[in-house]
């Protein structure tokens, strides 16, 4: 086995055996942390078929920023993982049925023709060609559109998250003097008049 | 690599003036109105009707019949286009009319966020009609569905809302995933996202036809979710019944045009070798549609969720003149088909703003016009709306002689041509069906005590655009041939 494969098949179990930890961890904190490390492996596989700006993109992006927000969050919600889990056994039956069904069906299609993936070789780079580079162009150049939309649909996201949560300043706890100066007596001490009651 | 290395022309902007000048107003609207204080936000209401006239104007100057590409081949300018937005800035302009005053009371702390979002929305259909690309269609549809997720939940102090909106979002974010999920199916199998490159590779039949097939199943899955049709309508009566209606009246009318567009992008310009293949699909998804839609109608007693099911049924009678483009290969009746799907969706479009409408101007304050019961004797308190109300459900019904009936009978015409009998025979039969509940709602109007006599109480000018609304209903199911023939005439030039 190369070097290389050997790699591939190692940081694959890692991810594999990560993914899997985030969904069955009982606490929702080891849930993320092992998220993270699909991530780290995931960007691994990915520097490995030499697509080095997304492996790099992948660490600072997810690992860096959202994940980090994301673990504040998990940290400061009071998630009761066991009454999630309440109902997780009396569904598991019907879930396994659709899920084996649907693995059944898509089998039974894909297997006929198309499970011998065409082996094909990675596209040869010419030595001194940056990925990173060429990604950069096109994005600038023949995708420039697109990439524009992208940027509408994140301002439109900002503008939908405050529109929904916002809710007007907070007032002050500050003095105005010149409030304090005016008080008046009535202002501060209100007396009622209430009818007696008879205590049981 | 150098910069004189990159060899890269600059695209041609001309044919995306529109959207350019539509994103630059919203931009410079959304920053001016946090300068605003609260009495003033007629100044960004006047400034989102302008900005729309604007881009009506640039669109119908720009308007050609050559087909223009520009951003490698991702933008397509044509005349159903063309067309299909200059209706859009219409329905966008009436139903923000009808909206204003309704939203004003309803979402205070939301008031400039309801047009901007309004305009983000409108921009996203802009670039679904013009998309010739998979990835644009994509993110045109995203930008549509974040701004309408974010309308749904702008009353956030209504507990139905917030739960309409967070349905709409999860089975939204769903049905995206199954249209991402097919487009890449595709992408592996033609090697092209771009939607005529698609369908060149296609004719040239070295696609593997399983991933294809399989692929097509994703998109045709995901289309029918955020068109809204039987088994992916789920989220419609949740989201129609809970946001405000003055959302509701945007979501179930514009976007139908730009899902109209996206189908004909992609169906047809994209895929249409695989036309025995989808036409299939849609004739099941077409077929249930009708049915559900029309029997779950007559339990409603929410005059929201009872049009909820209406536009279900719709959809579905849309999609039969999608079906019936390709008989045996033999494609000679598809521009008709077309053109009578395309002639339902602009009809259907114009009525539900009317009736929505309808229901936003019987609406006051703390009072929601959304029961049938609300209704009852309408005609006692003001005959006229109770009046354009009959119209309006007479074109929904397919009674003759209004719009409705004659986009009814184009599809059926279609149908029939194809040599697909049974199929008009079943959507007639449906449409019978449907005619019951249209007519409840006219029998509460005209033959039923009002439970509350005032007389309805309007600004002057949604008094004038919902009878504009109304008459024009009646006006087109005199003369509907100009519009059958425009949009017969736009497809030819486009497809």
């Amino acid at each position: 086995m190369e070097f290389k494969t050997a790699v591939f098949y190692f940081l694959s179990a890692i991810l594999v055996f990560a993914s899997l930890r985030v969904i069955t961890a009982r606490n929702a904190v080891v849930a993320v942390l092992h998220l993270i490390l699909a991530f780290f492996s995931a960007g691994g596989v990915w520097a490995l078929l030499q697509a080095e700006f997304l492996a790099i993109g992948i660490v600072l992006i997810y690992v860096g920023a959202v994940m980090v927000l994301f673990l504040f969050v998990v940290m400061m919600l009071d998630i009761n993982i066991d009454r999630l889990r309440e109902k997780f056994w009396s569904y598991l039956p019907l879930g396994l049925i659709v899920g084996l069904v649907m693995l059944f069906e898509l089998g039974a299609v894909l297997s006929a023709n198309y499970l011998g993936v065409m082996e094909s070789d990675a596209p040869q780079v010419p030595a001194g060609v940056s990925n990173t580079k060429a990604l950069g162009r096109l994005i600038y150049t023949d995708f420039v559109y697109p990439f524009e939309l992208a940027s509408v649909v994140l301002l439109v996201a900002i503008v939908a998250a405050i529109a929904i949560t916002y809710r007007g300043r907070k007032p002050t706890k500050s003095t105005d003097p010149a409030k304090q100066i005016r008080v008046q007596a009535k202002d501060r001490v209100r007396v009622l008049q209430m009818p007696s009651e008879k205590q049981d | 690599m150098t910069l004189s290395e990159m060899n890269f022309a600059l695209p041609d902007l001309a044919p995306a003036a529109a959207e350019i000048f539509l994103l630059t107003m919203a931009c410079a609207i959304l920053v001016l109105d946090v300068f605003l204080k609260d009495a003033r936000r007629t100044v960004t209401f006047v400034l989102t009707m302008l900005t729309l006239a604007g881009s009506f104007f640039i669109t119908f100057v720009g308007s050609s019949a050559e087909i223009t590409y520009t951003f490698s081949n991702m933008f397509v300018d044509d005349l159903m286009g063309d067309f299909l937005k200059l209706l859009l800035y219409a329905t966008v302009f009436v139903v923000i009319m009808y909206a204003r005053g309704y939203m004003l009371e309803r979402a205070p702390q939301a008031k400039g966020e309801f047009y901007t979002l309004t305009l983000f929305a409108t921009l996203g259909m802009m670039v679904m009609i013009s998309a010739n690309h998979f990835l644009t269609v994509y993110l045109g549809l995203e930008l549509l569905s974040l701004s309408l997720y974010a309308m749904v939940a702008l009353n956030r102090d209504s507990v139905q809302a917030t739960e309409a909106a967070m349905k709409y979002f999860v089975l939204g974010a769903l049905a995206s995933g199954l249209l991402l999920y097919g487009m890449s199916m595709i992408y592996g199998a033609t090697g092209t996202l771009e939607i005529t490159g698609v369908a060149e590779r296609l004719q040239l039949g070295a696609a593997n036809k399983t991933v294809l097939s399989l692929g097509l199943v994703f998109l045709v899955a995901g289309i029918a979710f955020k068109l809204g049709v039987v088994p992916f309508h789920m989220w419609i009566p949740d989201v129609y019944h809970g946001a405000p209606t003055a959302v509701t009246l945007f979501i179930g009318s514009a976007p139908k045009l730009a899902a109209f567009a996206i189908v004909i992008r992609m169906l047809v310009n994209g895929l249409i070798v695989l036309a025995q293949d989808w036409q299939q699909m849609l004739i099941l998804l077409s077929v249930l549609s009708m049915g559900i839609g029309n029997l779950a109608a007559i339990a409603q007693t929410n005059l929201k969720r009872m049009l909820a099911y209406s536009t279900i049924s719709h959809m579905g009678f849309m999609l039969l003149g999608l079906v019936t483009g390709v008989v045996g290969g033999d494609a000679r009746y598809a521009l008709n088909a077309y053109s009578s799907s395309m002639f339902y969706v602009v009809t259907y479009v114009l009525t539900s703003a009317g009736t929505f409408g309808m229901i936003l101007l019987m609406a006051r304050s703390g009072f929601e016009a959304d029961q049938l019961d609300d209704f009852k004797g309408l005609n006692k308190r003001s005959p006229w709306f109770a009046g354009i109300m009959m119209m309006l459900m007479f074109s929904m019904a397919g009674v003759p002689f209004f719009v409705g009936f004659f986009a009814k009978f184009s599809v059926l015409q279609a149908v029939v041509a194809s040599g697909q009998i049974w199929l008009a025979i079943v959507a007639v039969i449906f449409s019978l069906i449907g005619a019951f509940y249209y007519l409840r709602v006219v029998k509460l109007m005209y033959f039923d005590q009002p439970s509350d006599p005032s007389p309805i109480e309007a600004a002057f000018d949604v008094k004038v655009l919902m009878s504009a609304n109304g008459l024009a209903v009646a006006v087109l199911g005199i003369f509907p041939q100009a519009l059958m023939s425009l949009c017969a005439y736009t497809l030819l030039r486009s497809l």
